[in-house]
């Protein structure tokens, strides 16, 4: 006993308790970094793996039996009593706890709702047939049901076996006529709208100023006439293009017997997902993701892509660093090279770190007021009188989200090119300002490119910053929904009072602002894994930058 | 060669300036924030103002004593009813008269008094010294004669021109009228002290048109209410009379079908002060009470603990100087404020929220009438014999005072003083809520719970990878955890709110056991590796400990949820949930303190590690090495010399992990409820200042004093994190004076 006291005395003092304890906290940290990625990772990239849908047969009471289709979502255990409590019949009452399954039953048209808790234990019996068919379609979620016949468009119903293949063409001919639609309505008709609404605001211009009289009046007339004339062209081609699109109809049966029948323009996607070989699922899989990161999204943001998000986050990413890089730049040169290092330099150095420390939401905030109100304000009042009282840029977007953005990042660009200009080392300024070169061409040739590396750094560290934050733009110009791309085809191609979307409100808004969260779960995740892996690989690739960096002016310093 | 030269050397030179100017700029934009921040949050405090705008004499037919005084939307025309019953509608620009028109009265007959309803009073009743009232309705059509506006007044009898016979044949001393919905009711209270009510009951025609609705007056008397009434008022929904008695006697009557039915009475004044003035302010829930000591005091009526409606005297506010009676108070139609003019000609704006007197004038002490725009824009004064001042008012932010901000305050129809924050809700009458302390305190309770998960484990993590661990596993630590930096916030938020909520509230017993289990199980390892012979120590190397942990860890973990099911049955009646609403009187939400704590504090823990970690790392070498060298333990230098050495890093790490901790946003919004309440319980949720800008700041009205409020939280956020940061930085800075010494 009183060796096993003083092991116990020794153990204490000898301090292996600290090590071991201070080892569990980073066994902790590193647990829940990883643990988090593990979590994104999975669940995102599961989102798009074809699961199996099972069929049903539910026995919900004792005298009933209902067939069920659908994908199981999720389980959990709950106790027997509080089943019972809620009413719900057993099977089997004798278990203590019981299993529930989640159930997508999807045909949210039908149903009203698409997904559904069922008791495992009042599941009768489960199979998986192989013509069970999934539609993922235009409004309404997805359908689970079988496929009876197809009406083609001439009348012909083509039933069973040879029904698969005609569907195929079909879906195949309707998503050709829809991309087609969406070029015309996007492209063409997009550019007529453009025009007129250049029109208008010529005119409005023109009242304005008082010099409306009959002459321009005719030709605006005369504009106008050949607009609406090419619209006119335009408008039957779509009807055409729309009648084309829903000629075919599929006629299908859900679980239950219920006959649904469907137009095939409503269709995206129809796969047999029980009799995927393997191949096929990793086809599949490729085709969803290529889907999600190229394709707009659909019903509220819960299904489909999250192209704009991408595309509007790279784009505000793009002008935040080209209006960000050459004033750190600047700020750093000249608190570094410039400024005379004193008292004053030290409170700037104070005021930097400090806004580096500053809650995102006061820039925010900031831009709201000043950049948004005051400064887009006046420059609506100036340079865009017609358009009153629409705002152009009194309002959030595309240009004060960037450059409120661009604010925020400055201090880490700033730091960072400070720490990449101050390891240049005294010497080689020296000689260079000691064989006749000015101060301007010392900096322009010697030392900057030196510090170049560190400059990146400090680019690619505000870019990753700026990926993330949300809490800024959500006051400064993100949106739900963008109608369109801050990039496109009509003058001035960038368009810098364009409201844009964002991942990482995506995230948010999908998350928690959505109408049905449960649908939108995996679509969520599998934008925060996007998110985290762009983010990631930045982080990484800087800090990389910044460590041969260091090594390399390791024996250069001192 | 020479040319060459100077032409470099001026380039040399413009580069300075251009350099200079650029950085000087964007240093400047950078101190622009605060200053901003300033400029739109000092309107807030400064205080009213008002000028006189026209000073004229009205061109009256025959001068009456004026009874009614009031002013339209526009603040272009004002409307003036004498005691003969003279309609008189003029321009207050110039006093112009621009209609006139008489009540039909019996001859020989004067108006006594005179009341309108809530807010607008543009239905108006006035009572005749002959007995009965007679009602009538006025507004102002409005036409566009191109873009001009053109304003014509009218004056309508909706219930009839005829005189309404109430409450015998009496003179009149009070009156008071309510519309709401389709339900007019009157009450008229006779000099003998018997109070009359007029219902008007809509009937309509079977088609239902709107034009053939006919409203027929019931009355009834109501019994004898006492006299020496100096007011008498009618609440908008027309469930509530008070009878106010000048010698200060305030009664509250319950009103309904059958009759009225007294609720409580009190003395309003101190013996010997006589009571002036009495007026409801907007929403007719509040009443002012003025006396002949010049003292203003409100009153509304709270459910006390037998749930009955007493009167309670809620706040009485400053004194005009001159402390002269009170002659008259006249509420803000919109806003929860009012005007008080004093017998001596002293005038002044109140607010009743903050407590406040806005504005204090002195004018004529001649000038007896006042009438409030709605837009409480302009002030319209009148003596008793048609001469008018007209002013104009400038009080955008009279709701806004330190008390208002930060103590608390006893709101209408709350039964005592609170901290609320409601800035805005469905009615036009609404008292708005602006108390920052339930967003402060919120803030620092998530920044608390998030210092407490996130301070001993970063700390702790970051001595084991400065001090003890192996550099080849430190290189690949490192980057890890400062990749657990780069995160974003939105992504721990959601993950916190959808995925952690529930996994905690299902498995509630699982994470307080692992807390607790954990050190305890991390320790007996520790004690059994100890105890190991030296010879199976010798195949573990030094310096991963934390590597081997990792499995450790997770399976102590697995087990603690693993178990948390049967624990929940064994000790908690199966439901921890329940338990800890009703045992411990807690309640409970699903995205409470816990989950925020945990969130958060995964979001600052990188934070407080790198820097932590930098400064244990850089604690020189020969300090460490000296103190081994005079035979101390690895133990003994760690916590005598290295962490003393040390501390003031990690005291700035953990200064600016709060700083970042207090910002946190998107967290906070996605991981609680966002609601304002003021506790400490672990499991109820909060609403932060980060947060509640986030939500409120892209639907408030520009300019309004919401916005304002919004920025000064904002501000608040700023002096914080401005405060915790130049902390740090301070020590930070020492700390590098006083290692180049070492």
């Amino acid at each position: 006993m009183t060796g096993r006291m003083n092991t116990l005395k020794k153990w204490y003092s000898s301090g292996e308790a600290a090590i071991w304890l201070s080892g569990a906290a980073v066994s902790v940290s590193i647990i829940i970094v990883l643990g988090l990625l593990l979590l994104i990772a999975v669940n995102g990239l599961a989102h798009f793996w074809p699961a199996k849908v099972g069929a049903f047969e539910y026995r919900p009471s004792a005298d009933q039996v209902v067939q069920l289709v659908g994908e199981v979502r999720d389980e959990e255990v709950v106790a027997t009593d509080r089943a019972q409590q809620a009413g719900e019949w057993l099977v089997d009452p004798s278990q203590p706890t019981q299993q529930r399954l989640l159930l997508k039953v999807g045909n949210r048209d039908l149903y009203g709702l698409d997904f559904r808790w069922v008791l495992a234990g009042n599941i009768v019996a489960t199979a998986y047939p192989g013509d069970l068919l999934v539609i993922e379609r235009q409004e309404w979620g997805n359908y689970f049901g079988y496929l009876k016949s197809v009406k083609t468009g001439d009348g012909e119903v083509v039933e069973d076996d040879k029904a698969r293949g005609v569907m195929s063409v079909a879906i195949e001919k309707a998503l050709n006529i829809r991309d087609e639609i969406h070029g015309i309505e996007r492209g063409e008709i997009g550019r007529i709208n453009h025009a007129m609404e250049r029109q208008r605001l010529k005119k409005r211009r023109l009242e304005l100023g008082d010099r409306l009289d009959a002459e321009s009046l005719a030709e605006l007339a005369r504009d106008r006439g050949e607009l609406d004339a090419k619209y006119e062209v335009l408008q039957t081609k779509l009807a055409l293009l729309y009648g084309e699109l829903n000629r075919d109809e599929l006629v299908l049966t859900d679980a239950g017997g219920r006959v649904t029948v469907m137009p095939v323009g409503n269709v995206v996607r129809a796969y047999y997902p029980n009799s995927f070989s393997l191949t096929d699922k990793i086809g599949f899989y490729g085709a969803k993701i290529w889907e999600f990161v190229s394709a707009e999204p659909r019903e509220a943001n819960t299904e489909g892509g999250i192209f704009p998000a991408i595309f509007g986050t790279v784009v505000m990413v793009l002008v935040m660093s080209v209006l960000v890089t050459p004033f750190g730049v600047l700020a750093a040169i000249y608190l570094r090279e410039y400024a005379k290092q004193g008292f004053v330099t030290r409170l700037v150095r104070i005021a930097v770190n400090n806004l580096a420390g500053v809650p995102s939401i006061v820039y925010g905030v900031f831009g709201l007021g000043f950049f948004v109100y005051f400064l887009g304000g006046n420059i609506d009042q100036l340079f865009y009188p017609e358009v009153a009282p629409a705002p152009v840029f009194g309002t959030p977007g595309l240009l004060w989200s960037s450059l409120t953005l661009a604010l925020l990042t400055l201090p880490v660009v700033i730091v960072s090119t400070e720490e990449g200009l101050s390891r240049v080392p005294r010497a080689v300024r020296e000689g260079s300002l000691a064989l006749g070169a000015t101060k301007l061409e010392t900096l322009l040739r010697i030392v900057i490119p030196m510090a170049s590396p560190a400059m990146m750094t400090g680019m690619i560290l505000a870019v990753a910053r700026a990926a993330g934050e949300v809490a800024p733009l959500m006051l400064v110009g993100v949106v739900k929904l963008a109608p369109s791309l801050p990039i496109d085809m009509n003058a001035p191609f960038l368009h810098l009072d364009r409201k844009f979307m964002h991942m990482g409100f995506h995230i948010y808004d999908v998350g928690f602002q959505s109408p049905n969260v449960e649908a939108a779960r995996p679509l969520v995740y599998a934008t925060a894994l996007m998110l985290v892996a762009v983010i990631v690989i930045m982080n990484l690739t800087a800090i990389r930058i910044r460590n041969s960096l260091r090594e390399k002016y390791r024996g250069l310093e001192q | 060669m020479k040319n060459y030269t100077n032409w470099r050397l001026r380039i040399d030179r413009w580069a300075t300036h251009i350099v200079s100017v650029g950085g000087i700029g964007v240093i400047a934009a950078v101190a622009l924030i605060f200053f901003y921040l300033l400029y739109e949050v000092v309107p807030m405090f400064r205080a009213a103002d008002a000028h006189p705008q026209a000073e004229y004499q009205l061109q009256v037919t025959s001068p009456s004593p004026v009874l009614h005084l009031a002013v339209e939307e526009q603040g272009e025309f004002g409307l003036r009813v004498t005691v003969r019953g003279e309609l008189q509608f003029f321009s207050t620009a110039d006093g112009a008269t621009v209609a006139q028109q008489q009540l039909p009265l019996p001859p020989q007959s004067q108006l006594t008094s005179i009341a309108g309803n809530d807010p607008d009073r543009s239905l108006l009743v006035a009572g005749l010294d002959s007995g009965g009232v007679i009602v009538f309705k006025y507004g102002y059509r409005v036409r566009f004669d191109g873009d001009e506006r053109v304003m014509t007044p009218y004056v309508q009898f909706p219930y009839g021109e005829a005189v309404i016979d109430v409450a015998g044949s009496k003179s009149i001393s009070a009156v008071a009228i309510q519309v709401e919905d389709e339900e007019t009711t009157l009450l008229a209270l006779a000099e003998s002290g018997e109070l009359g009510r007029v219902r008007f009951v809509a009937e309509e025609s079977f088609l239902g048109l709107e034009e053939d609705v006919t409203a027929k007056p019931v009355i009834d008397s109501l019994g004898t209410v006492g006299a020496d009434v100096c007011r008498l008022l009618l609440d908008r929904m027309q469930q509530y009379v008070y009878v106010a008695g000048c010698n200060g006697e305030l009664s509250l009557y319950r009103l309904n079908d059958a009759g009225i039915a007294l609720l409580d009475s009190t003395k309003v004044v101190a013996g010997g002060i006589r009571v002036t003035a009495v007026e409801f302010v907007s929403g007719t829930y509040s009443l002012l009470v003025g006396d002949d000591s010049g003292r203003v005091r409100q009153w509304f009526s709270v459910r006390n603990q037998q749930n009955e409606l007493t009167l309670q005297e809620v706040r009485d506010f400053p004194v005009l100087p001159g402390q002269a009676a009170v002659s008259r108070i006249v509420a803000e139609q919109r806003r929860k404020g009012f005007a008080v003019l004093a017998a001596d000609g002293a005038l002044g704006l109140y607010n009743t929220t903050a407590r406040r007197l806005v504005l204090a004038l002195q004018v004529q002490p001649l000038l007896t009438q006042l009438a409030l725009a709605p837009r409480s824009n302009y002030l319209l004064l009148e003596t008793a014999v048609g001469d008018q001042q007209f002013w104009q008012v400038e009080n955008e932010h009279p709701e806004i005072s330190w008390s208002a901000l930060w103590e608390k305050v006893w709101y209408e129809s709350y039964p005592r003083p609170e901290l609320i924050w409601q800035s805005s809700a469905a009615t036009n009458d609404f008292e708005p809520k602006f108390s920052l302390s339930p967003l402060v305190f919120g803030t620092l309770k998530a920044a608390f719970y998030a210092m407490l998960f996130a301070t001993p484990i970063a700390i702790l993590g970051a001595i084991y990878t400065g001090y003890f661990m192996h550099p080849r596993m430190r290189g690949w630590v490192k980057p890890v955890i400062e990749n657990m930096e780069a995160l974003p916030t939105v992504i721990i938020g959601f993950l916190a709110g959808l995925w952690l909520a529930p996994v905690l509230e299902a498995n509630l017993p699982g994470i307080f056991s692992l807390i607790l289990v954990l050190p305890i199980a991390v320790l007996l390892l520790s004690l059994a590796y100890y105890a190991l012979p030296r010879r199976i120590k010798a195949w573990v190397p030094d310096g991963l400990e934390a590597l081997f942990l990792i499995p450790y860890v997770l399976f102590i973990g697995w087990a603690c949820f693993a178990l948390s099911g049967p624990m929940e049955a064994w000790f908690f009646a199966g439901d921890m949930r329940s338990w800890v609403t009703s045992e411990l009187g807690l309640d409970f939400d699903q995205r409470n303190s816990l989950v925020v704590g945990i969130a958060m504090g995964v979001a600052v823990i990188p934070t407080i590690f790198s820097m932590t970690e930098d400064a244990v790392f850089s604690v020189p070498r020969h300090l460490t090495q000296g103190s081994l060298a005079l035979g101390a333990t690895l133990w003994q230098t760690l916590s005598r010399v290295v962490i003393l050495t040390a501390s003031p890093g990690i005291f700035s790490a953990v200064m600016i992990g709060l700083g970042r901790a207090v910002g946190e946003t998107m967290i906070v919004l996605m991981a609680t409820g966002n609601t304002p309440i003021m506790d400490f319980n672990l499991f109820s949720g909060m609403r932060t200042l980060a947060a509640n800008i986030a939500v409120e700041m892209p639907e408030s009205e520009v300019g309004s004093t919401h916005f304002r409020v919004l920025f000064l939280a904002a501000l608040v956020l700023f002096a914080l994190t401005f405060i915790f940061n130049t902390a740090a930085e301070l020590v930070r800075q020492r700390l590098r004076e006083r290692y180049s010494s070492l």
